[in-house]
């Protein structure tokens, strides 16, 4: 989905609040947080891509308010709500005041059934698709072409992983983008590497 | 009593809000309380940059290390005792070089290998860093403190899918002849970041 978390390249922010000492945490309930969403996957009662897909369906203005933890909270929550294991009105009564839950989830979808066979050095174009549910393909490549510089083991695939959508694993691909096609006359020349799942690229043909 | 309108001035507090979902994993019999000092455990004693640190030094005095670390880098990192999680199936070191430099990020969430650089700070999880590295790769590490010369090419690295990465910062000139204990003690989490030199 277009969501307000695909963060790469969005204009208008200031400087990073970057300190040499910052820390990981800064309140004890954020250890808590974290915890209670590393369990839940420990547990096997939710997954990686459906605890991202949880936080990515925040409602936007609650996404960009909350810290990091917050939006892990939310989405535990919001999965535990949706699988039935407790209730919103549970969670509400505990907590005393209102628990904003994140946004319901739309259908996902399997892997692409062709996937042309990919190798290091290939010039490869990004799929254009634009998708309704979870994906993990910024949106500042879509369409765009590079190189692929390196291969990964097989991954269930996000887009249907995050909806339990049965599909098959497959690899990801380091493609090499130059900044300057990613957005022309608009960045700090620079190589970009993204790992793209094989369902979103289709090779090009160099012709000469 | 409550409604399931969001009225923003009734939101309970986060705290209180994770102390519900707390309550609710123990009243459904998941037993919170002894994993989350087990996790504390882990996020403070185990998932540290000195992990990462001890990579590095290897990677720097050991060639035949450094180069099954650029080959394979998770079975590497293995071999020396460390761990990753399970879904962190590929791990890609990032050597740096006096014309190239690497820097990682995650623009979609904060994906790191945090078993090995340990978990990621407050900056690197927040709206500012995630938006700009990837475009302004070059202004963004002179505001943090990184003025790279103008031939130094910047490699961007977006962590989009479960292959984790880790930059191996270039070895300082004055550290010849130094242990590897010794040299892993120079080595940040900003360096393995790649927001910092040495």
């Amino acid at each position: 989905m277009d969501g307000m978390h695909d963060m790469g390249g969005k204009q208008g922010f200031g400087r990073v609040r970057y300190s040499p000492e910052a820390k990981v945490f800064h309140e004890p309930w954020e250890v808590r947080a974290n915890a209670l969403y590393s369990l839940a996957v420990k547990l096997g009662i939710v997954n990686m891509d459906e605890y991202r897909y949880a936080i990515e369906r925040m409602e936007p203005r609650h996404y960009l308010s909350a810290s990091y933890y917050e939006r892990s909270l939310t989405s535990v929550a919001t999965l535990f709500v949706e699988k039935e294991i407790f209730t919103l009105h549970e969670l509400e009564q505990m907590a005393q005041g209102a628990f904003p839950l994140s946004a319901p989830g739309v259908p996902g979808r399997k892997n692409l059934a062709m996937r042309e066979e990919i190798n290091l050095h290939d010039r490869v174009r990004v799929s254009s698709d634009f998708v309704a549910g979870h994906v993990r393909m910024p949106a500042y490549i879509r369409g765009k072409c590079g190189v692929v510089v390196g291969k990964s083991p097989a991954y269930p695939f996000p887009d249907a992983h995050a909806h339990g959508v049965e599909a098959e694993n497959e690899p990801t691909f380091d493609v090499q983008f130059r900044s300057e096609d990613l957005w022309p006359h608009s960045t700090d020349s620079a190589l970009v590497h993204v790992g793209v799942f094989h369902s979103y690229l289709e090779k090009v043909n160099v012709q000469f | 009593m409550m409604t399931e309108h969001k009225n923003i001035h009734n939101i309970a507090s986060v705290q209180n809000r994770t102390d519900a979902v707390e309550a609710a994993f123990e009243k459904h019999g998941f037993k919170p309380a002894e994993f989350i000092e087990d996790f504390k455990h882990l996020a403070e004693e185990k998932w540290i940059p000195e992990n990462g640190a001890r990579v590095v030094a290897k990677a720097w005095v050991d060639p035949s290390f450094r180069k099954s670390l650029l080959t394979n880098g998770r079975q590497a990192i293995l071999d020396m005792g460390l761990t990753m999680p399970a879904h962190h199936r590929h791990l890609v070191a990032l050597e740096n070089t006096s014309t190239q430099h690497n820097v990682i990020c995650c623009t979609l969430c904060s994906c790191t290998a945090f078993s090995i650089i340990g978990l990621p700070p407050d900056w690197y999880k927040d709206l500012e860093y995630r938006a700009r590295i990837v475009r302004e790769s070059r202004t963004v590490l002179k505001e943090m403190g990184l003025d790279l010369p103008n031939d130094v090419e910047i490699r961007v690295w977006d962590t989009t899918t479960d292959t984790r990465y880790m930059v191996i910062p270039e070895r300082p000139a004055h550290t010849s002849g130094w242990s590897e204990e010794r040299l892993a003690s120079i080595v940040s989490k900003d360096a393995m970041i790649g927001v910092a030199r040495l």
